[in-house]
């Protein structure tokens, strides 16, 4: 079906409405490969040496000019980096001398378990105290749960790491230090799913599962606690439009009782937006993970960028920063599609 | 007339005057705003701290002192001193300066950047609009942090390419809203009388688009100032931003990294400073918002 719109011709149905969609995201992901090519390319001043380190050789160095074909115009050089990506072959990494997109294949399971734990930690605070922040708007409930939401924003997630290993492990000792788990752990558990609280339990290894959860729970309440001040936030503010409708005013005068008021009347209008709230959370935890890692040597992409980035090897902060960039896209397209689906009002 | 009713006089006669009234009204809400009061009144310390930071600090910020290192807070050095024997209390304070540095100069680049960019986007509309507002959401696309972290490795590690890297993320939010704001202003009628009289197309967005996209601007940029200071300190921490022996709080919190267990001040006082004014800004920026604009509370 074709409709007439302001002058242009646009699609309409389902299939079209798929289509455009899938246009969208194939150019957002061109415009990110256009990003990493520049930052790869052109912003270095020498590509070359940002690639194979100042300690090359001339020979190497030679090598890794014709190799990257830089003698070629932008353009060709931009159309076979491209190409590449899409085989996916994002270069060697010279500090682990093994492909990059097998590399982060590799540590990409170990920040998801992280992030996952997280966003989990984030939804079950960040909602309740948006909801009794909205209930007592004004009071001091709401004033102390908008400072800490701002406190949230306003913390160091590295500073947080260390301060929490200084107090919960070398203090009082409730939990395990750096690493994914214990050392005389390590390795010895079948990989299924990349996720070692998941694989030990499948492997039916209590010893593994309780090593790997006190490590985890440390770093994944830390990086929570970053969704969490902007989940309450948005919660409030939701929960905030809808205690002012009129429907609600008809709940009350009805009796129905307070907590269902909120629990079940506002709170039931704001589960669909919240969804998007928390998809972007979840793309943001990504981003908090990579201090988090570096603070807690926790072995995923983010401890991968960044020694990558102490180590000059640029193919791999290069593809670190296109596979969070991707997955990034990825989460806010997805978020952005449940949220038409589940809300009647926007089909 | 007094100057109060002259401020708040409801036909101003001048420009200056509607200009200095609506600044009083502005600072008279804020004032009726604690939280906002107490955010002006971290920055105005901050400042304070970064002008006067020779005689506020009682040692220099790079004096080494072998003979006292890793000396727990005391009545002599109040945070303690470093593994090099250093003042932590002096070289936070130092510390201000380059704080201060790198959130000014971010927001002195990215903030006109953005606005131009948005005010251009928005008012000439078609292709122009849409492959600057392309180039712009490919930025928004991706996580700030991880977008300054890649453009400060290929930049090279260094304070002026943190500073560069920093506000190269921060732009494109400032210009989606600068977009916004001028697509409202765009069709209305006093731009159309403007354009008759003749105006030429950059007078126009000069003169008569920027300024009234400025208001949500200084809430936005005040806003994303914690942000900034963030992100700085998160590139501090990697070694990508300022360099020893500059005392960055983000930088000394990475040195202070390996003696965390024993000696937990070295790292945790820098913090300390970070959150403080990362706080101030997000008091102001929130107070800001409910004065200047209040029914965009809680979007952000």
């Amino acid at each position: 079906m074709i409709v007439e719109r302001q002058g242009q011709i646009a699609f309409a149905g389902p299939v079209a409405a798929i289509l455009r969609f899938v246009f969208v995201v194939a150019l957002t992901f061109l415009g990110l490969l256009a990003l990493t090519f520049f930052i790869g390319r052109v912003v270095p001043i020498d590509p070359v040496l940002a690639i194979v380190g100042d300690r090359a050789t001339a020979e190497q160095y030679e090598a890794a000019r014709v190799a990257m074909g830089l003698d070629r115009p932008l353009i060709v050089q931009f159309g076979s980096y491209v190409l590449d990506v899409l085989r996916f072959d994002l270069g060697m990494s010279v500090s682990t001398n093994r492909p990059v997109a097998e590399d982060l294949a590799r540590v990409f399971p170990a920040t998801l378990e992280m992030a996952t734990i997280g966003i989990f930690i984030g939804i079950g605070l960040g909602v309740p105290a948006g909801v009794l922040a909205a209930a007592h708007q004004g009071r001091w409930t709401d004033q102390v749960i908008r400072v800490f939401a701002l406190l949230g924003y306003s913390v160091p997630a590295f500073w947080l790491g260390l301060v929490g290993l200084a107090v919960f492990y070398a203090g009082l000792g409730w939990v395990s230090g750096p690493g994914r788990v214990d050392i005389f752990y390590d390795g010895i558990t079948p990989t299924v799913t990349g996720l070692l609280t998941v694989d030990s339990l499948l492997d039916g290894d209590w010893d593994v599962f309780r090593s790997a959860v006190s490590h985890i729970i440390l770093p994944a309440t830390i990086l929570g606690i970053f969704s969490l001040a902007y989940i309450a936030r948005m919660t409030r503010s939701f929960m905030l439009d809808q205690l002012s409708q009129e429907y609600i005013t008809t709940a009350r005068v009805k009796g129905v009782p307070e907590w269902r008021v909120i629990w079940v009347h506002a709170f039931g209008a704001i589960r669909v937006p919240l969804i998007t709230v928390i998809g972007l959370s979840y793309a943001g935890l990504l981003e908090g993970s990579v201090m988090i890692e570096t603070v807690f040597s926790w072995p995923g992409i983010g401890n991968y960028l960044t020694t990558a980035l102490f180590n000059a090897d640029m193919n791999a902060v290069l593809g670190a920063t296109l596979v969070i960039g991707a997955v990034f896209i990825v989460i806010n397209k997805v978020s952005d599609v449940l949220y038409r689906v589940l809300d009647p009002r926007s089909r | 007339m007094t100057v109060q009713a002259w401020l708040l006089d409801d036909s101003p006669k001048s420009r200056g005057q509607a200009a200095a009234g609506r600044a009083y009204r502005v600072t008279l809400d804020l004032l009726r705003n604690p939280l906002a009061v107490v955010g002006a009144l971290i920055i105005i310390g901050l400042i304070l701290t970064a002008i006067f930071a020779p005689w506020i600090a009682p040692e220099s910020p790079v004096g080494q002192d072998l003979s006292n290192r890793l000396l727990p807070p005391s009545a002599e050095h109040w945070m303690g001193t470093d593994e090099l024997g250093r003042d932590i209390f002096s070289r936070v304070v130092y510390g201000a300066r380059i704080t201060l540095l790198i959130v000014g100069l971010v927001a002195v680049i990215s903030a006109p950047l953005g606005l131009l960019i948005g005010a251009v986007s928005g008012y000439f509309g078609g292709w122009t609009d849409r492959v600057l507002m392309g180039i712009t959401d490919v930025f928004l696309s991706m996580p700030k942090l991880i977008l300054a972290l890649a453009f400060a490795a290929a930049l090279g590690p260094g304070i002026e390419n943190a500073i560069i890297a920093i506000a190269i993320t921060t732009w494109p939010a400032y210009a989606r809203i600068a977009r916004a704001e001028t697509l409202t202003i765009r069709n209305s009628e006093f731009v159309a009388a403007t354009r008759l009289l003749g105006a030429s197309h950059s007078r126009l967005i000069a003169r008569h688009i920027l300024p009234l996209c400025t208001s949500s601007m200084i809430i936005r940029v005040t806003l994303d100032m914690a942000g900034i200071i963030l992100t700085a300190a998160g590139l501090g921490f990697l070694g990508l931003g300022a360099q020893p022996p500059l005392p960055e709080w983000g930088a000394m919190i990475s040195r202070g990294r390996s003696f965390i267990l024993d000696q937990w001040w070295v790292a945790t006082m820098p913090g300390f400073a970070i959150i403080i004014v990362s706080l101030g800004f997000c008091f102001l920026g929130d107070g800001l918002r409910d004065v200047l604009d209040p029914k965009s509370e809680g979007k952000s």
